[in-house]
């Protein structure tokens, strides 16, 4: 859990997505095979990711993924407070949705563990189709139990409790134009903090001119957070898509997310394209790069997240369909070969890059450029 | 003055027998479900890959400060 923040939200994230349902409608039938890698700032982080969804009868669909990170870290953390290190993540995924008239319901199950984190969700969502099917309604309830641990005290053990309440509205306005609101509340309590980062504090007496003390995080957050997400059918064959979420935390983190995306078929090829930019004008309220001396505040954080930040992202991809709609192949209905690029680029705004061994106050704004690239093969049957 | 004010609470009872009257009748779907034929080609699907989605947002989760209600929750256009 080293290099992350949040590894069991991370597990929310997947059990929300993909229990994601449509009201009125199951989920098709579908089998996608994923391999992922993260490559950027001395972290490297691949594995595979199988997802498997089934319906069963006429108004049951099961959908299974098991998910792997296989992390080596060199980051800048790691870099400047410890050693590198591997480790391996596995994570479960179970889910079911259940259609009845208009209304879907859908239990979800996460589990993952790592060597020093264990992470369990549960969640709960209900989805209502309304005024002639041009209304989706959406509540979601999600509880997570994490264990956080230490690889280098095996008698480290604290417990993390987390809720997530959903409600997303999906509404077609026009034969063109599809638009959908969500708005979600997270709440944590327990050790947030990563038990292995460090702030650092000036220090008279050090050679470098500042020591490190661990972080202390509050023990309690919550976050609102609220977006908007456009989709229009262009006068040809085309799709163009835009999205804005605003968010919010008791941490004192606020944030504005932009993007606008673009499909394009051609014959069996779909070509797709998006930019996202981030603005964290906000970072947390006990983020300091350089404390001024020991013990300084209540709370304390060096996490680089936690820093005001802004950062853009542009997503290529292709899909190629080898099995045509029109003609399928044996019980497969459709199969699509794809690969995408994520290219990031990240600005840290008071987030000082200490490796670079310029004096004390003087150190370079930290910059990260990562890239991220998936190919996947799906099948519909 | 005082004419004007109080005409504001029978307009106001007009607004709400309105509203409550529109509230009885039916809802005439503007979008039939013969013209969904645009938002049912895949190229409209709000998350046309869960897989994919649910990897690449939880990238951002981690190197970001938020979290929550971005991607495709919800959906579903009941046009299959």
């Amino acid at each position: 859990m080293r290099f992350r923040l949040g590894t069991g939200l991370i597990a929310l994230t997947l059990v929300c997505g993909l229990s994601t349902s449509e009201g009125g409608v199951l989920p098709d039938d579908r089998a996608d095979a994923l391999y992922h890698l993260y490559d950027g700032g001395g972290v490297e982080i691949n594995g595979p990711s199988i997802l498997v969804r089934k319906q069963v009868g006429k108004s049951t669909s099961f959908v299974a993924n098991y998910y792997v990170d296989m992390v080596s870290s060199a980051s800048i953390d790691v870099v400047s407070q410890a050693s590198p290190y591997t480790e391996q993540r596995k994570q479960w995924s179970l889910g079911m949705d259940y259609l009845r008239g208009n209304t879907t319901m859908s239990l979800g199950y996460v589990t993952s563990s790592e060597s020093d984190y264990d992470a369990k969700t549960y969640s709960f969502s209900v989805s209502q189709d309304m005024f002639g099917d041009l209304t989706t309604l959406t509540l979601s309830y999600a509880k997570g139990d994490d264990i956080v641990g230490r690889s280098d005290d095996p008698t480290f053990a604290q417990d993390t409790q987390r809720r997530d309440y959903g409600i997303g509205l999906t509404q077609i306005l026009t034969r063109n134009l599809i638009a959908t609101l969500n708005f979600e509340t997270i709440t944590d309590e327990g050790f947030l903090n990563n038990p292995y980062r460090s702030v650092r504090y000036a220090d008279a007496g050090s050679a470098l001119g500042y020591s490190y003390q661990p972080e202390l995080y509050p023990r309690t957050r919550t976050s609102n957070a609220i977006g908007l997400r456009a989709k229009y059918y262009l006068p040809y064959r085309a799709a163009l898509e835009g999205e804005y979420r605003y968010f919010t935390d008791t941490w004192d983190i606020q944030s504005h997310t932009f993007s606008i995306g673009y499909t394009h078929p051609m014959g069996p090829w779909t070509f797709f394209g998006k930019f996202r930019y981030y603005d964290q004008v906000s970072g947390a309220s006990f983020f300091s790069d350089l404390f001024p001396y020991e013990d300084a505040t209540n709370f304390r954080g060096r996490d680089k997240e936690l820093s005001p930040m802004s950062s853009q992202t542009l997503e290529l991809g292709a899909s190629y369909e080898f099995i045509r709609a029109d003609k399928g192949w044996r019980f497969i209905k459709k199969g699509t070969a794809n690969f995408s690029v994520t290219a990031f680029s990240v600005d840290y705004h008071e987030f000082h890059n200490v490796t670079t061994g310029a004096p004390l106050g003087q150190e370079p704004l930290y910059h990260l450029d990562a890239n991220v690239f998936q190919l996947f093969f799906s099948f519909w049957y | 003055m005082s004419k004007n004010t109080g005409k504001l609470p029978k307009l106001l009872l007009l607004l709400a027998a309105s509203v409550a009257a529109a509230a009885c009748s039916p809802i005439e779907p503007w979008v039939k479900p013969y013209e969904r034929d645009r938002l049912a080609d895949p190229i409209m699907a709000l998350d046309a890959d869960p897989v994919s989605s649910a990897y690449i947002q939880h990238v951002y989760e981690a190197r970001e400060g938020a979290r929550g209600a971005e991607g495709a929750a919800g959906g579903g256009c009941g046009c299959n």
